[in-house]
């Protein structure tokens, strides 16, 4: 590559897929970004479906829900409440992100992808420790029966998630940082915020029914 | 990206290596090559597989195979037709056709479309390679729990394998998605999409939906293989019925996956070669939707004999899916009615799909039956139903595909004589392998068992299966060599072989690498019959315009207009080499400008 043709490669060139009709409904990206988490609720829906037929087949034999003796481990106790909040949270600073650069205002778009950031990666550290404390603290692994399954399953494929969505908003931090993003040309970072929102969701039917319906 | 393509980097381009091209290449037409060629590697691969099955079951007895490598067998067998073979090969042909169709310079994510590909050579590999470490996956292409709860570690392979080839449909689906609502040419409405093109979008909302599930479930039975879960074990609260429900959501849809691109291909061919335009075009279009929304609905009719689904409901619900498939059949058949049929082999193999495709459709509607299904389920009524459907329904559609689109993407036509050939062996194949199983499964015989009693009668019709399948074999061998013959000979198909209506015949054979130098307007389902023959466009004005008085004329879909400015990175690829002189400046004697009507009809 030669000088010439790297000053050529604008970063907004990059944010545009040769669409046919650019000017026109969503971005191209942007739907692609869409439709991908559309077959992701697809993949949670199976969870919950497990979840659900396990409930369904242990409250028909007549036994409780959750299991016998396992009542009291999964509790909306300070550490998931506090994730919770946190979470939830930082999909409004990830908003405030998207309205700072479509203002075009590129710092404060990168300070609240920032705190984003940092709410996403206290998110995973409390969720961390959360298993720990199951683990070590109570003998509640994925291995103690379905409802021990189901809890690391959901929570698991949940977390690893919030991990894909750290790293998108590292990208996009970095992007932003490097100068990249304007407010006519920005769409990984409404692609990205899109994907955050959709993890935030699930966390918040997760939440309720793994804490709250019992 | 469009704009890098500049002095410097086109010296480089061409240097490049044609290993190295086609490793690295994003183009959708090598990457369709790529699927294609790869899927009809493992279609031999699973057709052998298939061979040793039907050589075991010739006699009674075990003779051949013992019982586990035979359950190998089957379950290598049906997982390799159904994900590396029929659905890597419909996204072949959708991956080299659609942005044609659409009049796409590629598909919208490029890049992605590759990955795609990639996926699918690495997922054979990884089905493949349990036959290395202790045997491969047994439980067959279902994989029920909790017979797929054991097993050794080709069961975990072929779970890996299936994640990883079901994240390549996924996104295979969104950029199919992505093209066709994207990136349409100008004048080209939703309701003027080729039919072929409407079904590659409801297969891709299909694959988007269903996907995702079937990788739900496959994880759910990775945890409980390898982290102690207890998913589908009772013992640990879980439920084994669960499997079912989670795999047959997919599994259903997945029926339509496989079908639908070889529906669409069948309605591509059936016009042109009754020289006809598409009888109730509409209701094609309702039709597919239907049996694409309908597909989510009946996914326990599977499951009738567990006793866990609501009977009525789901049998309902499976006979409602014979009306729109009953509304193709009827417009198939009136596309035909009267017109000037030619049967060149495309559409002898889409006669054959229409035949034979309505025996797999009936047989459906029997196992729609509760009491029936109850007497059938598991034997070889339901083995001869499903092949009736793929080998009759999507091989008789991916051959008549392959043949009708062969001289697009290779600019030589295939031997006619040796197609028909091939479409006699493979047609009388199929009828004399999967027939006689109809038989069978009435009186009894159980599926995916290596031997069976020497009942009266069964022994003559199992010998007529495994010779049916012994001719289906042999079928592949015309084509093989048809296709070796014809590569070796020079360029000898014209533009628009077929006399066709579709946009992928206004490009030249093969198409430049940017697709078109112009495209003509579309006016109608058929732009290029519109162009040869004057459509809606040209009877619409009473008196012929003369040329300069349009020329004016600026409105917004004039060809000029479109394609005055072709996309950036067009002229540089010419420049750099890319594209021979003789095949860019082909494409406006495929289109010439004289030809195109320039006064619109007032509409």
């Amino acid at each position: 590559m030669t000088a010439r043709s790297r000053a050529l490669e604008l970063p907004h060139v990059q944010e545009d897929p040769h669409a046919g009709h650019p000017a026109e409904g969503v971005n191209t990206a942007l739907l692609g970004m869409l439709l991908f988490i559309g077959s992701e609720v697809m993949f949670f829906a199976g969870l919950f479906a497990a979840y659900f037929n396990a409930r369904a087949s242990a409250l028909a034999l007549g036994q409780p829900w959750p299991p016998e003796g396992l009542g009291h481990i999964i509790e909306p106790s300070l550490l998931p409440i506090a994730a919770t909040i946190i979470l939830v949270a930082s999909s409004g600073t990830m908003q405030w992100a998207v309205w700072r650069i479509r203002r075009g205002d590129r710092t404060g778009m990168n300070r609240a992808l920032a705190v984003t950031l940092l709410m996403g990666i206290v998110f995973l550290g409390a969720q961390a420790y959360d298993y720990y404390e199951l683990v070590t603290h109570y003998g509640f692994g994925i291995n103690s029966g379905i409802y021990g399954t189901l809890f690391f399953t959901m929570t698991g494929f949940h977390g690893a998630h919030v991990f894909g969505g750290v790293v998108g908003i590292s990208i996009i931090l970095l992007r932003g940082l490097a100068g990249q993003f304007s407010a006519r040309h920005h769409i990984a970072v409404e692609a990205v915020s899109a994907y955050w929102h959709f993890v935030d969701v699930v966390w918040i039917a997760l939440f309720l029914t793994l804490y709250f319906l019992k | 990206m469009a704009t890098t393509t500049l002095e410097p980097r086109a010296t480089v381009y061409g240097q490049r290596s044609w290993v190295y091209e086609w490793l690295t290449t994003t183009d959708h037409k090598k990457i369709g090559a790529l699927y294609i060629t790869t899927a009809f590697l493992f279609f031999l691969l699973g057709g052998v597989f298939a061979l040793f099955i039907r050589s075991e079951l010739a006699v009674p007895g075990v003779q051949l195979i013992d019982p586990e490598t035979y359950n190998q067998l089957f379950t290598i067998h049906g997982t390799t037709m159904i994900f590396l073979f029929v659905m890597p090969m419909m996204t072949g042909l959708a991956n080299y056709i659609v942005p044609l169709q659409v009049g796409a310079a590629d598909m919208a994510f490029p890049r992605i479309n590759a990955l795609s590909y990639w996926m699918v050579p690495l997922g054979g590999l990884l089905l493949f390679s349990g036959y290395a470490f202790g045997g491969a996956a047994n439980a067959g292409w279902t994989g029920y729990a909790p017979l797929s709860a054991q097993g050794g570690s080709g069961l975990d392979l072929w779970l890996a394998s299936l994640v990883l080839l079901g994240m390549s449909s996924i996104l295979g689906a969104i950029n199919f998605i992505a093209t066709i609502f994207k990136m349409r040419a100008p004048g080209m409405t939703l309701m003027r999409m080729p039919l072929f093109v409407w079904n590659t979008l409801v297969t891709s909302v299909l694959l988007l939906f269903a996907v995702p599930v079937l990788t739900a479930g496959l994880m759910m039975l990775f945890i409980d293989r390898n982290y102690g879960g207890g998913f589908f074990d009772p013992a640990l609260g879980g439920n084994p019925i669960l499997w079912q429900h989670v795999f047959w959501f997919f599994g259903h849809p997945e029926v339509y996956i496989l079908i639908l691109p070889a529906f669409g291909i069948v309605t591509e061919i059936l016009p042109v070669f009754s020289r006809k335009p598409l009888f109730g075009y509409k209701a094609f279009v309702f039709a597919t939707a239907s049996i694409g929304a309908l597909g989510f609905s009946v996914w326990a009719h599977h499951m009738f004999t567990t006793g866990a689904v609501y009977l009525p409901f789901f049998s309902f619900f499976t006979f409602l899916i014979a009306v729109p498939t009953g509304i193709k059949f009827f417009n198939w058949l009136a596309t035909m009615w009267r017109g000037q049929l030619r049967f060149s082999t495309p559409m002898l193999f889409a006669l054959g799909f229409i035949a034979l495709f309505l025996i797999g459709g009936l047989d459906g509607a029997f196992l729609a039956v509760v009491p029936f299904d109850f007497h059938v389920q598991d034997t070889y009524w339901v083995v001869s139903h499903l092949h009736y459907v793929l080998v009759a329904g999507s091989v008789f559609g991916i051959f008549a595909g392959l043949y009708y689109w062969f001289p697009k993407m290779t600019g030589r036509m295939l031997d006619e004589g040796l197609g028909k050939f091939q479409w006699l062996l493979l047609f009388v194949g199929t009828n004399l392998a999967f027939f006689p199983q109809h038989l069978l499964g009435l009186d009894g015989m159980i599926r995916r068992i290596v031997d069976y009693a020497d009942n009266p009668g069964w022994t003559a019709l199992n010998f007529a299966s495994t010779v049916g399948a012994f001719l289906i074999g042999a079928s592949v061998l015309p084509f093989m060599w048809n296709v070796f013959i014809t590569l070796r000979q020079p360029r000898n198909a014209p533009d628009d072989p077929w006399d066709a209506n579709t946009l992928e015949w206004a490009t030249t054979s093969p198409p430049p690498p940017y697709n078109f130098d112009a495209l003509p307007p579309v006016r109608s389902e058929r732009p290029l019959f519109d162009l040869k023959h004057g459509g809606v466009a040209a009877h619409g004005v009473a008196l012929p315009a003369a040329r300069g008085e349009t020329h004016e004329e600026t409105r917004a879909d004039a060809p000029e207009e479109i394609l005055g400015e072709p996309r950036e990175g067009h002229a540089p690829l010419i420049e750099a080499g890319e594209v021979t002189p003789e095949v860019s400046e082909a494409a406006p004697d495929a289109v010439p400008h004289e030809a195109r009507p320039k006064k619109e009809a007032d509409r």
